[in-house]
């Protein structure tokens, strides 16, 4: 029943969006699906990890206060300053943006909700439980303790047999599913759930910031999490990754960490930079200046930011060539830099700039980043990075980068969404005393830190004596730590008394030329009664009554389609009206796939293999679960959604979000395989002791098989997805059965391949075969797998000639299988031929 | 044990790039905020500028203009700081461990002598040192001398320093390598040439090659 007459009484229409839309209570909030609500618990958490994050910096500033402190040892500070690092780095910082994406920019792009909604849910699940098994390792004293860098070998079995380091493996690739997920959820939602109208040059600068972002961390992620892998499976079992004596290189470990490390900066500052974007212009009451500059800046950043990541390790020996180059790329950051600087303050400088108290965390963010970004140029200088690299001078700068580039504009948007967060504004100003307080306390503590480290001081010692003269240094910094921690407890003080005790805000009370600030405050859970259509940048200005309009339900959407959750589909770079796409209401699935994937992540950290073997087939098994029921069984061709206009379902279009999931996962997921195959020939050419031992002869007949599986897949699925194949069901079907006949072949072949390695324990080059082989066989077994599903889905009736989704999504996997397959047969044939020659 | 008390060529000439660099960006920093707050104190003053001043002469010129003749200054500084690779140059094979130091020489006669924890040098010579590690990466530091460079297993790095005068100057490992990171310090002691020898003579004579070393790469 299409009910196209609801907007004729807007209060019917919005109890109707309610009751679809809305969470149950009580124990039904753990199945929440929504943005606004997942996307506030990704921040809460965040600001949760970021007061333990404080706390252990309270405890490292309080052992560094006095020379030869008795407060600490060496045991316990070392887990100190590591969990430091890496809360405030992988629970704090990255959850924080990734919540403020989610809650928003459904919100600024005009669309209902995110492009998959139990895709947020299961991110915010493996986020907590990763993070938690971090936690638990600290209050049990077995946190790791090696530096939130993990360098090997130190943290190689031998040299930390503990669990330790394998609860910081563990967890934080844990951690990072919900990072990657947030990655391809942002990009798609981006492309496709905009309004119609919004191209992309209309799109608001935040998007833009959290389009590249996202990009960013799908590739920097994967390396990150290959060399995770790696080093657990040589913790584990043995295999030589790092391990000078038998081929391994300590050197990968630290390419493969700041390939991700370095990147990851950017990804921190981008969000951020974001925020400034936004909220300036609302605050200098005018339009930003150089928009397309912008948008260049914050591509070129991301481009620059994956070719400097050996800034990170000057001192490890490389030639001098080499380093210049990437001296050079280090400080060429500074143009895009400067772009977005000057494009700020050239705003301020042509508008009418007003001191409200966001704008107050804004002038902080320019103080402290500028002098970050300046100590930045300073140590791309290789010379001088020879000196102070691993002192507190590095310490100073990081501070100075990621408080100034992150925390001070995160404050900022704290204050100012609180109001649309909660509906409430501010009855004290609290925030003024909190803003000088957090600025003067951080100065102080960072400030003459920056001298700590040029007289000496290197980086995470546990305590110093009275010779070096850094006593009065390292006491001011402790005494300004924790006038700035008194800051951040007042700004949680400021938060929690406006949300529990402010006044009712105004609608829009910035003056905010952003579609956010059209919903109610606090929004409903699907935002928009109705969804508008976009002209310009500046929606709010365009149409004065939009909110209301919007609310009347006067805009696309503006009725509810047999109980079904809808938001549009736009084609990316025009805006124009593409799709009709249907989202999952709240739903326990999530919760429970993330469970089941914690057996799989506790199995492998307790080392019991066969509860993770378990785990992991039960995450597969419930990710297929997600598609249950879920589809069309009938052709419905294009639909009405108001306005006069009409548009199909999204399971009838070709760009459909979820072929774009897939077709984003495989980047990351190739990104990764780059990582493993880049290590195999870095360790050929750097690593000591090669050419290995014995090479491996790899059999024609493992290779032939494997080969025919892959190729055969791979054109199965492709006539799977022909037009006259998908049209009769005997035939689609049949297609597929090949497909996943074939992956069975070249399982086969690649199962036999890993059988004729000898000991892979050997040697670093008979490891990495082993893994590749190994990589590519779990694909070929889960392209069984899907291949199969395909089959159910069509005999379940979900696919004809125009709901081809979900065989387009397998075919994507089948021929990505074949690419990486035949790869690694041509490393695997072809380096022992090379090193044997 | 500060960078900015300098006792080598190599340490005044960062130290030197540091004064030049701290001064750069002083002045930049002052400007940037010196212009912040005018648009605050007289709004609109910026409103007779057109926006592509702000963003190809803050962007682009500006940046430009300062960071070419620092990378080129840098580049210039820091090839003088390599190893000359002069085989008349006094070598020292460093091994690092967790924790302690390890130095291998050559005395007068060619023989080869060791000493744990005290690097001795010939002052107003230069050394040429090839570090490593039996065990995890550490790095060799000597602030009032030169930069510091890695010891890493597998790996052979190679860093030159000098010391102007005789003296005894502070070392550290600078990588953190475990619990006891902070006691692995040691003591450079600079000669002058007439004493080296005889304190040469008087080390004992090197162990047969450490069997744990790894085989070094460059």
């Amino acid at each position: 029943m299409t009910d196209t007459t609801a907007a004729t009484d807007p209060i019917r229409l919005h109890k109707q969006l309610h009751r679809i839309w809305r969470t149950p209570p009580g124990f039904g909030r753990l199945s929440a699906v929504n943005h606004t609500i997942v996307g506030r618990r990704f921040i809460i958490t965040a600001f949760v990890f970021f007061g333990i994050g404080g706390i252990l910096a309270m405890l490292i500033r309080a052992q560094l206060a006095t020379p030869r402190s008795a407060f600490l040892g060496p045991e316990i500070y070392n887990q100190v300053f590591t969990m430091h690092g890496t809360v405030m780095m992988f629970l704090f910082a990255i959850p924080l943006f990734e919540g403020l994406a989610m809650y928003l920019l459904p919100k600024m792009l005009g669309a209902r909700d995110m492009a998959f909604p139990r895709l947020s849910a299961y991110g915010y699940w493996c986020y907590l439980f990763g993070g938690s098994i971090l936690i638990i390792g600290l209050v049990l004293g077995l946190a790791p303790d090696g530096g939130w860098f993990m360098y090997t070998p130190l943290s190689s079995r031998t040299y930390t047999p503990g669990i330790n380091a394998d609860i910081w493996l563990i967890g934080i690739t844990f951690v990072e599913i919900s990072a990657l997920a947030a990655a391809i959820e942002i990009i798609a939602t981006i492309f496709k759930t905009r309004a119609p109208g919004m191209s992309l040059d209309k799109m608001p600068l935040f998007a833009w910031y959290m389009l590249v972002t996202a990009f960013m961390m799908l590739f920097g992620f994967p390396p990150l999490i290959v060399g995770s892998i790696l080093l657990e499976i040589e913790r584990a079992f043995d295999l030589p990754f790092f391990d000078p004596a038998r081929g391994g290189d300590p050197l990968l470990w630290q390419h493969l960490f700041w390939l991700f490390g370095h990147p990851e900066v950017y990804i921190i500052f981008l969000p951020a930079a974001g925020v400034m974007s936004t909220l300036l212009p609302v605050f200098a009451r005018r339009e930003i200046i150089g928009y397309i500059w912008i948008v260049v800046s914050i591509v070129a950043m991301a481009f620059l930011s994956f070719g400097l990541w050996v800034h990170h390790m000057f001192t490890v020996g490389i030639p001098h060539l080499a380093l210049a180059f990437f001296s050079a790329a280090s400080t060429a950051v500074a143009f895009p830099t400067a772009v977005q600087f000057f494009a700020w303050i050239g705003t301020l400088a042509t508008g009418r700039p007003q001191l409200k108290l966001p704008m107050l965390f804004l002038l902080g963010f320019f103080f402290v980043f500028a002098m970050g970004g300046l100590t930045g140029v300073m140590l791309a200088i290789v010379p001088f990075n020879w000196q102070v690299h691993d002192t507190h001078f590095v310490v100073a700068h990081l501070h100075y980068v990621l408080v100034g580039g992150f925390i001070f504009p995160m404050l900022a948007a704290a204050y100012y969404w609180l109001p649309h967060f909660t509906g409430r504004a501010p009855r004290l100003s609290l925030g003024i005393t909190a803003f000088w307080l957090i600025f003067i306390g951080f100065n102080l503590t960072f400030l003459i830190m920056h001298l700590t480290g040029l007289l000496g001081m290197p980086r995470r010692i546990y305590t110093y004596d009275d010779a070096a003269g850094w006593e009065w240094l390292n006491l001011v910094s402790s005494i300004g730590s924790f006038v700035m921690a008194i800051g951040f407890a007042l700004f949680t003080v400021d938060i929690v008394l406006q949300v529990t005790m402010g006044k009712r805000a105004r609608r829009n009370p910035w003056g905010a030329k952003t579609l956010e600030w059209a919903t109610a405050m606090p929004p409903p859970a699907y935002n928009f009664a109705s969804l508008p259509s976009v002209t310009s940048r500046t929606p709010l200005t365009d149409a004065r009554g939009i909110a209301v309009d919007l609310a009347r339900g006067q805009g696309y959407l503006g009725f509810v389609r047999e109980g079904r959750l809808e938001t549009l589909g736009v084609e990316i770079t025009s805006g124009r009206l593409e799709q009709v796409i249907r989202l999952p209401n709240s739903t326990h699935i999530p919760l429970y796939t993330a469970l089941v994937t914690a057996v799989f992540f506790v199995g492998v950290l307790l080392k019991f293999y066969l509860v993770a073997v378990i785990g992991f087939v039960a995450t597969i098994a419930m990710l297929l679960m997600w598609t249950r029921g879920w589809g069309d069984r009938a052709d419905r061709g294009l639909m009405p959604v108001g306005q006069g206009e009409e548009a199909p379902p999204h399971t009838e279009v070709t760009g459909a979000p979820s072929n774009w999931a897939m077709t984003l996962a495989l980047f990351a997921n190739g990104t990764a395989y780059a990582s493993l195959a880049f290590g195999m020939l870095f360790l050929w050419v750097v690593a000591p002791n090669w050419p290995p031992p014995v090479l491996l002869d790899p059999g024609l007949l493992a290779s032939a098989l494997a080969v025919a599986g892959l190729a055969a897949a791979a054109f199965a699925a492709m006539r799977s997805v022909a037009p006259a194949v998908l049209a009769k069901a005997p035939q689609r079907e049949l297609w597929l059965a090949v497909a996943a006949a074939g992956n069975g072949a070249a399982l086969a072949g690649f199962i036999m391949l890993m059988m004729a390695v000898p000991d892979p324990t050997r040697h670093a080059y008979l490891a990495a075969t082993f893994v590749l082989l190994a990589y590519v066989a779990l694909h070929a077994a889960l392209g069984v797998v899907f291949a199969g599903y395909g089959i159910v889905r069509s005999r379940a009736g979900y696919v004809s000639a125009m709901r081809s989704l979900d065989l387009r999504i397998g075919a994507q996997w089948h021929r990505y299988t074949a690419g990486i397959g035949l790869i690694a047969l041509l490393l695997i044939h072809g380096l022992p031929r090379v090193m044997g020659s | 044990m500060s960078t900015l008390d300098t006792a080598g060529p190599a340490a005044a000439s960062i130290a030197t790039l540091w004064w030049v660099m701290l001064i750069g960006a002083t002045l930049i920093f002052l400007f940037v905020m010196a212009l912040l707050a005018l648009v605050f104190i007289r709004p609109g003053i910026g409103r007779g500028t057109p926006a592509s001043w702000w963003l190809v002469g803050g962007g682009l010129a500006f940046p430009a203009v300062v960071l070419t003749p620092l990378l080129i200054y840098a580049l210039w500084a820091g090839e003088r700081l390599f190893p000359t690779g002069d085989p008349a140059v006094a070598q020292v094979d460093v091994v690092a461990r967790q924790w302690e130091w390890n130095f291998t020489y050559r005395n007068a006669a060619g023989a080869p002598v060791q000493s744990s924890n005290t690097l001795h040098i010939q002052a107003g010579q230069p050394v040429q040192l090839n570090i490593t590690s039996a065990d995890v990466i550490h790095s060799f530091w000597v602030p009032r001398l030169a930069g510091k460079i890695d010891a890493i297993p597998g790996h052979v790095t190679v860093l030159q320093l000098k010391a102007d005068a005789p003296g005894l100057y502070r070392g550290i490992c600078a990588e953190f390598c475990g619990t006891a990171h902070l006691e692995m310090q040691f003591a450079l002691q600079a000669h002058a040439a007439e004493d080296f020898n005889a304190v040469l003579g008087g080390l004992p004579p090197a162990a047969a090659p450490d069997v744990n070393a790894p085989r070094g790469r460059p």
